[in-house]
């Protein structure tokens, strides 16, 4: 039934060994082609057609595709739009494309798995009659290109044995190799390039602006604008013998043609100036770098370039600007950075990216230019025939390349989001630049839903503790549907030793892991979506909605399933024990905060409802006290709410967050359930429980809080979370009640990011949560919209014997996998939220100007950063430099006798500033105090001055972030989020 | 999913097999003169020679009352792996293989027969390529049928693994050194596949419940294909007439 063949291989490990690896052939593989009937097909494993429709007009004749790895790699989205069908796969091809890049070889899987594409993937390298042997001396690329030929010949020749003459389908070669094609051709195989035949596909309008542009090899001089990239080769020796470095390219956000790149071995990022310099990498790019000997080091600009808005064909600029000003005035001069060059691109980490079209002024080009989003992106010229239509749209472009003799690097059009300034253009915008999932959710992934009229088993219902009977009820934000805790408390008989009353408290988290089981589609849907979005005015749900706002929701008087964790209280807030349940509930009462509130302080009220709702809250406060006393911190975040409208979904109203004590009671018990939950786990399972952890800051993020709070009278110590808990609560300055709130804002940006992680992977110390100062914790009680939660279930339930455990639950490298996608999806959310309220604040200020008071946060070198605290917004004020002395050491910025420094209240101006569609952004203009010539007065035109200021951005201070290595990261600022915070509308 | 891709999308593992094959085997009875009983056998790349002496009167200190003593070596030629091995026998390894192949072949062999005697099979492994110690039992196997040693059964060993394809466990038979070092679960299995009796059984990592019975029962099976290979070969040895020991007369 099969043959073997050895051949050999040789590989470096320390050594050169020999491996020598067993290969089957196989004469039991089929074609896959309905035209042949040799193959024992079954019926659902014929994949081509037998009279396939040809939609090429160079080839009238049926003909089945076959493909070259470089056609895969570079034209994946021709590949992707439903116009190509009988497409042959080679195993040869698939290998090589999932070697080179994962990325398209899963969008590859993606085609061909579906099956209305008609892609097959033919086994070649097991067929008997297909594989070839390399030669002695032959490239690899070579033999893989003399393997796709032979598997072309074979299909043109297996599928006329039976077929009468010209009958049966041909094989059309695509390939863009012009020595394969000759040789191809030589063979008598028919062969083509992609792009002749892509341009003469008919009835397919817009394919050919799919098409990626041909790659024009390095070794090509003729109009070059840039040096040549070196060789992989070379790159590698050149690594080794330490006189090239690999680094990832980050390109400033400021200056277009400046960019870093942080290497090994040295402290400061590299820095990367000019054209030539930066010699075509983007942004993410991993890089190879040249070092300048020292005497050629540089400072980083401080200037702000962009590039020129008109298309000033392949031509390099501007370079003279750029150098002159970073110059390095004398030698001591402590912002001297390393400075180098890229020699070479390592690995192109591109991806497609959002933005908008500037049509070329020529009529009738097909060239035009393309602006990203992100403003660390080149501009990319694409070529479209629909340029009219594209002008008003957001739209999704690729790079494919960027040759030497290209200004721009070239790219293709993907699809059309919307029009610009439509609020699901945008909205997709935002999901797609922050790597959101939020395809609709596939039928796969439906089928594993129970009915919508699913109502709870009997056998379930008796496999579980039964508390319907029990007084429960949720407390959550106004409009709240995926409720997924709920709560009950009731004294119960008896005294404890020190005759302290006992209670019953009781947290119900929503079962999901009932409705989503492991290993299913809906499973694996969750884990890579790993949380719900919210958007001000769209939530992305990680389950369908079935789930979130129904079934899985602990909604008031329906039954629900239940996951329950039961305490015994002493009034003091002691834990006397715990027990973790399965259960069935029926809520008395969903309330929201503002209701709970209202019923607790209502005297008169004194039903089972309220009562439970006031141990609750008594006991919620000791243990807030408790937790403050061991060190935790209470941090803030201007969180704000926006009113939406509810036909048009624009906001029409914003406002900070009201917080109640009810919030604060929910809070406590769910803190008090992931605790409890994280010590059970840890210890059941001390190789793979998923935990949640916060570092403790380092010292030097703390520099610029701390001298800022000096200047206010205040010495806080950081030193533990403890201490740095206590001289926060001491830090208030009478009569001025916002400061202390401030304080603990800027407190915030401080901290790290909180993280998940296997228990495996970290040692017990590391465990620690600096943010709530306990030893353990996890994420138990919100299961509907984090999918950490979910696993935390399954453990949870495994770990008390109602569930089973499955392989890859208690697999460490597995969960530390997972642990990697959640703490990628949740930063991902946080981004796309707060881009979310950015976009909403710019529509809201659409039609209105507004004087407000406003505090600053920070001093920069040409703005401050202010609050305002009555919507939570912060942006930029900026300072022209002509006017204000900048103080480095002291952070004020001195304009005559006006003194601005970090906390000074202000009053401010806002409006919006449309001029850059791309980058609308609110613009904040000083009215109070009052500076002559600069501050905002009623009637006044703008200056040239304050236009001029717009353009700007803020600039950071290098010494005050001495570790900012990429710009990203500055955005990054560290939200505290260990403690539960739902951001629903 | 946890564990590398062992399977293609199309079914197919690494070297080409489906999952339910087996390597190729090769084997041939008899291959020295000098031992009582000799055999070589080739698992695809894992190439192995096994000679079995006596039974002979057993040395005092070891001698039972009621059976024989199975003594076994197990070692590994220098060159059998990509890089030398320095010590051939006698290492923890090898000890322990040695005594994991005299549990599995005390299993088949009549120890009841022999009393006061003493069977010595020596297993040299030439080339390794995964599955060694499978290969050595099953040449062990070949070598007591060649010396003529009763048996109850064929002593037949054969290992699996776990893969996933389209999300489904699916196990892999006969693990060759490939799969093996990607970091799969390996379950090795000696077993006498006529009566169903399990010799021995071991595990190289953990693996969970779920997956046990079913890449057992594939374990079982490739015993059972291994023990049709065997007898065939056994049968075309016997068919070639009288080996050239068998001839000689002293
Ligand atoms: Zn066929």
């Amino acid at each position: 039934m099969w043959t073997t063949k050895t051949f050999l291989t040789k590989t470096k490990r320390g050594n050169i060994i020999k491996i020598v690896r067993e290969h089957y052939l196989r004469d039991d593989l089929l074609c896959g082609s309905a035209a042949c009937n040799t193959c024992p097909h079954r019926d659902d494993e014929l994949v081509l057609d037998s009279k396939p429709e040809s939609i090429c007009a160079l080839f009238d004749y049926p003909h089945y595709l076959i493909l070259d790895t470089n056609v895969v790699l570079h034209q994946i989205d021709v590949l992707e739009e439903d116009a190509l069908q009988n497409v042959i796969i080679l195993q040869t091809v698939l290998e090589e494309v999932k070697h080179q890049n994962t990325a398209i070889f899963q969008r590859l899987l993606e085609v061909i798995g579906n099956r209305k594409r008609k892609f097959f993937s033919f086994v070649n390298e097991h067929h008997k009659d297909t594989y070839v042997e390399r030669n002695p001396g032959e490239k690899a690329n070579d033999r893989n290109d003399r393997a796709i030929r032979k598997a072309s010949a074979w299909y043109e020749s297996h599928l006329s044995i039976n077929g009468a003459v010209g009958q049966s389908p041909k094989v059309v070669l695509l390939t863009d190799d012009e020595n394969n094609r000759k040789l191809a051709q030589e063979e008598g195989i028919v062969c083509c390039s992609v792009k002749d035949y892509v341009e003469n596909v008919t009835n397919f309008v817009g394919l050919i602006d799919k098409l990626s542009k041909n790659v024009i090899p390095e070794s090509v001089a003729k109009d070059a604008l840039y040096p040549a990239h070196l060789t992989p080769a070379q790159i590698h020796t050149g690594v080794r013998n330490g006189k090239l470095h690999q680094g990832t390219f980050r390109a400033s956000r400021y200056n277009f043609l400046e960019g870093t790149a942080s290497v090994n071995g040295y402290e400061k990022p590299i820095l990367l100036q000019g054209h030539i310099g930066i010699n075509r990498a983007v942004d993410g790019d991993s890089v190879a770098i040249e070092i300048f000997p020292e005497e050629e080091w540089r400072r980083p600009s401080d200037i702000v370039l962009e590039d020129k808005a008109d298309d000033p064909g392949d031509l390099l600029e501007e370079e003279g600007v750029l150098l002159s000003t970073a110059k390095p005035v004398d030698k001591s001069d402590d912002e001297i950075t390393p400075t180098g060059k890229v020699v070479g691109i390592i690995r192109r980490k591109w991806r497609q990216y959002c933005g908008i079209l500037m049509p070329s002024q020529l009529p009738g080009a097909t060239r035009h230019l393309f602006t990203p989003a992100e403003k660390c992106i080149p501009r990319v010229r694409i070529e479209t025939r629909q340029s009219h239509v594209l002008a008003s749209q957001r739209i999704l472009v690729a790079l494919d390349s960027w040759p030497r003799n290209s200004r721009y690097p070239l790219g293709h059009f993907v699809r059309a989001l919307g029009p610009i300034g439509d609020k699901d253009a945008e909205n997709e915008v935002i999901l797609l630049e922050h790597d959101v999932p939020h395809a609709r959710f596939s039928e796969a992934v439906l089928s594993c839903l129970p009915p919508d009229d699913w109502t709870i088993p009997d056998e379930e219902i008796k496999k579980r503790v039964d508390l319907r009977s029990e007084i429960i009820c949720s407390v959550d934000p106004p409009g709240c549907t995926d409720i997924d805790d709920a709560l009950h408390a009731k004294t119960i008989p008896g005294q404890t030793a020190d005759g302290l009353d006992k209670y019953e408290v009781g947290v119900h988290i929503a079962d999901v892991t009932y409705f989503v089981r492991p290993n299913t589609a809906l499973d694996k849907e969750a884990a890579s979506r790993s949380t719900t979005v919210y958007l001000v005015d769209r939530r992305i749900d990680m389950v369908p909605e079935l789930l979130s706002s129904n079934l899985c929701s602990l909604r008031g008087g329906e039954e629900r399933l239940a996951f329950s964790c039961v305490w015994e209280i002493d009034e003091n807030a002691n834990i006397l024990n715990t027990k973790f349940h399965k259960s069935v509930i029926k809520s008395a009462s969903a309330m929201t905060y503002e209701e709970a509130q209202i019923a607790i302080d209502d005297k008169s009220r004194k039903d089972k409802i309220v009562s439970s709702l006031r141990i609750l809250n008594a006991l919620a406060k000791k243990l807030k006290k408790k937790r403050l006393d061991n060190g935790a911190l209470l941090l803030a975040s201007p969180e704000i709410r926006f009113q939406v409208d509810s036909e048009t979904h624009d906001p029409v109203e914003v406002e900070a967050k009201k917080i109640m004590d009810t919030n604060s009671m929910v809070e406590e018990f769910m803190l008090l359930a992931n605790t409890s939950v994280a010590q059970r786990l840890a210890a059941e399972f001390p190789q793979s429980a998923l935990l949640r952890r916060h570092p403790a800051p380092p010292p030097a993020n703390f520099a610029a809080f701390l001298k800022a709070a000096k200047q206010q009278g205040f010495e806080l110590d950081v030193s533990t979370n403890k201490s740095f808990s206590a001289s926060l609560d001491k830090a208030v300055i009478p009569g001025r009640p916002f400061f202390n709130t401030l304080l603990r804002i800027m407190a915030t940006r401080c901290m790290q990011q909180a993280q998940y992680f296997s228990s495996g992977t970290k040692a017990f110390e590391e465990y620690y949560h600096y943010g709530l100062a306990c030893p353990i914790y996890t994420h138990f009680t919100s299961p509907i919209r984090r999918y950490a939660d979910v696993i935390v279930h399954r453990l949870l339930a495994a770990s008390i014997g109602c569930d089973a455990t499955h392989a890859e639950l208690l697999d460490t490298r597995a969960a530390n996998a997972l642990c990697d996608n959640l703490n990628y999806r949740h930063r991902q959310a946080q981004y796309a939220g707060r881009a979310s309220v950015a976009l909403n604040t710019h529509i809201l200020f659409n039609q209105r100007v507004e004087i407000d008071a406003a505090v600053v946060l920070s001093v920069k070198r040409n703005a401050l950063q202010v609050l305002i605290p009555k919507y939570g917004l912060e942006g930029p004020l900026y300072l022209p430099s002509d006017k204000f002395i900048y103080n480095e050491e002291e952070h004020t910025q001195t304009c005559d006798a006006v003194v601005l420094k970090t906390f000074d209240e202000l009053t401010v101006r806002l409006s919006l500033d449309s001029t850059n569609l791309q980058h609308r952004k609110l613009l904040i203009q000083l009215v109070k105090p009052h500076i002559p010539g600069f501050s905002y007065e009623e009637g006044q035109e703008q200056t040239d001055k304050q236009t001029k200021a717009q353009a700007m951005e803020v600039i950071e201070i290098e010494d005050d972030t001495p570790e900012v290595k990429d710009p990203k990261k500055r955005k990054e600022k560290p939200v505290h989020k260990g403690n539960k915070k739902k951001s629903k509308k | 999913m946890p564990g590398p891709d062992l399977l293609s999308s199309q079914g197919l593992r690494l070297d080409g097999r489906r999952p339910n094959e087996l390597r190729r085997i090769r084997c041939k009875l008899g291959v020295f003169a000098q031992p009582d009983g000799s055999a070589y056998l080739e698992q695809g790349n894992t190439k192995v020679l096994a000679a079995v002496y006596g039974p002979h009167q057993a040395s005092k200190s070891k001698s039972l009352q009621d059976g024989v003593v199975v003594n076994c070596q197990y070692s590994m030629a220098t060159f059998s792996t990509g890089e030398r091995k320095n010590h051939p026998r006698g290492d923890r390894k090898s000890q322990e293989m040695s005594m994991h192949l005299r549990q599995a072949l005390t299993a088949a062999i009549k120890t009841e027969l022999y009393p006061r005697s003493q069977i010595d099979i020596y297993v040299e492994v030439l080339q390794a390529d995964g599955g060694a110690y499978c290969a050595s039992v099953n040449a062990a196997t070949l070598a007591l049928i060649d010396a003529g040693i009763p048996l109850r059964a064929y002593a037949c060993a054969c290992s699996a693994s776990m893969a996933w394809r389209n999300g489904q466990p699916e196990p892999l038979l006969d693990v060759g050194h490939v799969e093996e070092a990607a970091g799969g679960v390996v379950l090795t299995v000696a077993s006498l596949p006529s009566t169903g009796s399990i010799g021995l059984i071991e595990m190289s990592h953990r693996l969970h419940m779920d997956y046990f019975d079913v890449v057992l029962s594939r374990a079982m099976q490739g015993c059972k294909d291994i023990e049709v290979i065997l007898d065939r070969a056994v049968r075309e040895h016997l068919a070639e007439g009288w080996t050239k020991q068998d001839v000689v007369v002293i």
